[in-house]
């Protein structure tokens, strides 16, 4: 923020800042787009969604009267002859974070207005969400191959599958909206549309690059969220 | 009374410090207000019919909508709440009176009046017209949102009108939906009514969401040159701090109730433990009912005041523009909005006290829940002494705010008595607690849409409502809904239980009988006298009062715009510049009695009046 300049207005450093910032008149949070702004505040809305669902599966795992199932071996892979827990997941979640890496980069080379490599990342990033989700489908089927469904479980509390099920999906519909918006934001950056400003096809609003930023403030949400899952449905 | 308080010289104590500009005269840079920050808002304008008002980007346009389809759904409630009372009332008198009939009429009735009508009502409807007009600002800052906000909204009520229509009805398990009744067979509605009535929540969640995005960038960051956070009247931060409950609240009720169709549809168990049916195990196990109540309350909270808050700051602006005062205590009276708001998530489980949860949890929440008291108590005082000593003009709007700080100081006591644990233990689940809701979320929230709607039809239509119509609505729905929910504290405290079908043989039928029928008159009338104000409006909206600009001499730029009502883009070619708060009312020095916010300094040099 220390480039930002503001006809008429003194930044000060600090809690003296912020409070400044706050009595001021226009903007409270100065110089930041519109659009970026609504961003965080959904962002805080759909961690209150997310902590709802994490915190009805701790009350729920913490109540049931069958044992929970044993997470390393649910979630295990057999390959090569030898039982690895937790393979599948630590690739994934791999490949979720890298996807964030490139992610953080688009944005760079978005606002240094290098359409290739900012389109390239963009494309990389909607390809390592792909993925992800296409894992965890093979994770679903895994499952439900194995009998576990979201009303019954053979390995122990039926509430397993239940929230299992729920809090993964919704979470893979997150990454899900996000891969399709990484895409039609792909194709905008190479055909352009952000060097143009061109307007949206449905606000009918000039294009910015700034709106890959706020993409990316969405996709990197939607890794955080999914380590606070792993965290909770794989290690606990 | 006046002579009694010698308090001439605090007053001059204060005003040589909050004097702007006085006595020194006016000097060259007094007007400056730094440049705009952000560029002018690309609006998109519509041109034909459907762009201009049915898929409109217009939030004034929106707000409407908003307002008309709230109402709609408004008065199928009341519809509904007639229907309960005929049955309460007089039984057996209609012959389609089921008990069936009657739970579902009562849970439609609670969730329609909360959600569909009070909730859209204020944040869709004074949301969206007034924060772009009060703030200055063009327009909400994502117009294509917003009109899919009000979309969303739309699509949700037919969903939740379509369950009257489905195998089974609408839900009948009462508006706080709890499991495992809820979807199970014997409840009204279990199979389609529970599901409709869950999707349609997710649908007014994600339609509100939008819209909530809205209302907090707009006045966050789209507000004109000159008006801080602390000029703003307090009904957008009434409003604002609403929306921000909203956006933390309705989380829970969106996992609530799609845990809840889960359940339902996909027989998973997260609310359903072990039941016992005919001596039949069911398949569901192992869940907890106490966790959707927590999660229920948890958005069902802060709902009061999403509900309670902009009625807050709407009255202070209605009082103290009929008042001609400003309003008393202005910081104290936004850092009790906030500090409602704040306190609001920690008061959930009071509505919990008799689900058998651990008895410390009443504890602290009833704590909790009397602190409210505190900021509560802070803006019925303020209230009061913005009208003490004012210039009161006793017209229907100031009718309407009188009624509404009765009311709202009536319910509020009741509130107190139902915090206690001890207290609220023996009357829970009787007709004392309809009462205390009703009158502290239900009507005294309505008195305030009702005066809003009297002061601000001016601006929305150019014409003045008839006052003569107005006094009669007032006074009907007044006097009325003291005589519906006054001995409804009484019925609560001999023990009559809340949603019962009929009393049949019990103790309750002698002393009750009376007074229920009673009740139920005085619910026809009022309901019967809220169609006085369509008919004004619709008479009025022709032939009315011309009202032409600033008819109430207000001080807010809602009232400040180049053309009445306001155009598309509200503002003409300039934006306003502020230069003081919203309550410059009776300024002593000035010539007239109020001072716009829009004044500049200058012209006012040789006045006292207060520096924000």
């Amino acid at each position: 923020m220390s480039d930002l300049k503001i006809e008429g207005y003194e930044f000060k450093p600090g809690f003296k800042g912020m409070a400044k910032d706050t009595g001021s008149d226009q903007t409270m949070f100065k110089g930041v787009h519109w659009g970026k702004a609504m961003m965080w505040i959904f962002l805080l809305s759909d961690t209150f969604i997310f902590s709802c669902f994490l915190i009805s599966y701790m009350k729920g795992r913490g109540s049931t009267i069958i044992d929970w199932p044993n997470p390393s071996e649910v979630f295990g892979l057999h390959v090569f002859g030898v039982d690895v827990p937790l393979l599948l997941i630590a690739i994934m979640t791999f490949v979720l974070i890298t996807s964030s890496g490139t992610m953080a980069l688009a944005v760079k080379y978005g606002y240094e207005k290098n359409k290739k490599m900012c389109g390239w990342l963009i494309l990389a990033t909607a390809i390592g969400g792909l993925t992800f989700v296409g894992m965890q489908a093979f994770e679903w089927s895994k499952l439900i191959h194995e009998g576990v469904r979201p009303w019954e479980n053979p390995f122990g509390a039926p509430q397993f599958g239940s929230f299992f099920f729920m809090i993964t999906g919704f979470h893979g519909t997150h990454v899900s909206i996000g891969v399709i918006f990484l895409f039609i934001y792909a194709y905008k950056t190479f055909a352009g549309h952000y060097d143009e400003g061109k307007r949206g096809w449905f606000t009918s609003m000039k294009g910015d690059y700034v709106e890959i930023e706020i993409l990316g403030l969405y996709w990197h949400f939607v890794d955080l969220v999914w380590v606070f899952i792993f965290a909770f449905f794989y290690l606990w | 009374m006046s002579e009694d308080f010698n308090d001439n010289k605090t007053i001059q104590a204060q005003s040589s410090e909050t004097i702007s500009g006085g006595g020194s005269g006016i000097t060259p840079d007094m007007d400056y207000v730094r440049p705009a920050e952000v560029g002018e808002q690309d609006l998109y304008h519509g041109h034909s019919f459907i762009t201009k008002w049915i898929f409109c980007q217009d939030a004034k346009v929106i707000g409407v909508q908003y307002f008309l389809l709230a109402t709609f759904t408004g008065i199928i409630g009341l519809i509904l709440s007639w229907l309960m009372r005929l049955q309460l009332g007089f039984p057996g008198l209609a012959p389609f009176m089921t008990a069936e009939h009657y739970y579902q009429f009562v849970t439609m009735h609670g969730m329609i009046m909360v959600v569909y009508f009070l909730t859209a009502l204020f944040l869709g409807g004074f949301g969206n017209y007034l924060i772009p007009l009060m703030v200055g600002a063009r327009d909400m800052v994502f117009p294509y949102l917003n009109m899919v906000s009000f979309w969303s909204f739309f699509v949700a009520v037919g969903v939740l009108l379509a369950s009257f229509f489905v195998p089974g009805g609408p839900t009948g398990s009462g508006w706080t939906l709890y499991p495992p009744q809820a979807i199970l067979e014997g409840t009204p509605g279990s199979g389609y009514g529970i599901m409709l009535m869950c999707i349609s929540l997710i649908l007014f969640v994600a339609g509100f969401t939008m819209g909530g995005l809205n209302y907090l960038i707009t006045v966050l960051q789209a507000r004109t040159r000159g008006m801080t956070l602390m000029r703003m009247p307090l009904t957008v931060w009434g409003i604002f701090t609403a929306t921000v409950l909203a956006m933390l609240a309705f989380p829970a009720l969106l996992v609530g109730a799609l845990m809840m169709s889960l359940d339902n549809v996909l027989g998973t168990s997260f609310f359903m433990p072990t039941i016992l049916k005919a001596g039949e195990v069911l398949e569901y196990g192992g869940g907890s009912p106490i966790l959707f109540q927590h999660l229920f309350w948890f958005f069902g909270h802060p709902e009061v005041y999403i509900v309670a808050l902009p009625a807050f700051g709407i009255i202070s602006d209605l009082i103290s523009v009929h008042a001609r005062k400003n309003i008393f205590g202005y910081r104290m009276m936004v850092w009790a909005i906030v500090g409602i708001g704040a306190l609001s998530f920690f008061v959930w489980a009071h509505h919990m006290y008799v689900s058998g949860m651990n008895p410390w949890f009443g504890f602290f929440f009833a704590t909790t829940t009397l602190i409210i008291a505190v900021p509560t108590a802070m803006k019925v005082y303020n209230w009061i002494l913005t009208l003490w000593r004012g210039n009161i003009r006793l017209n229907t709007v100031m009718l309407w705010c009188l009624g509404f700080i009765v009311t709202f100081v009536n319910g509020g006591i009741t509130g107190i008595f139902l915090g206690n644990v001890s207290v609220d233990v023996p009357l829970s689940d009787t007709y004392f607690v309809i009462a205390h809701f009703h009158m502290v979320m239900g009507i005294a929230p309505l008195m305030v849409i009702m005066g809003a709607v009297y002061h601000w039809f001016p601006l929305v239509a150019g014409r003045f409502l008839d006052e003569k119509l107005g006094k009669w609505h007032f006074w009907l729905t007044f006097l009325g809904a003291y005589s519906i929910y006054f001995p409804m504290h009484y019925l609560g405290f001999i023990g009559v239980p809340r949603r019962y079908f009929e009393m049949y043989d019990s103790p309750y039928v002698t002393s009750a009988v009376g007074m229920n029928e009673f009740i139920s008159l005085a619910a026809f009338i009022v309901g019967a006298a809220q169609f006085i104000l369509i008919y004004n409006i619709v008479k009025t909206l022709k032939t009315g009062k011309p009202a032409g600009h600033n008819p109430w001499q207000a001080c807010s730029l809602e009232w400040l715009t180049p053309t009445v009502p306001p155009e598309h883009g509200n503002w003409g070619d300039r934006l306003p510049t502020v230069h003081r708060w919203a309550y410059d009312y009776s300024v002593p020095g000035a010539k007239e009695d109020f001072i716009t916010q829009t004044t500049p300094p200058s012209e006012v040099a040789h006045t006292k009046v207060e520096k924000t």
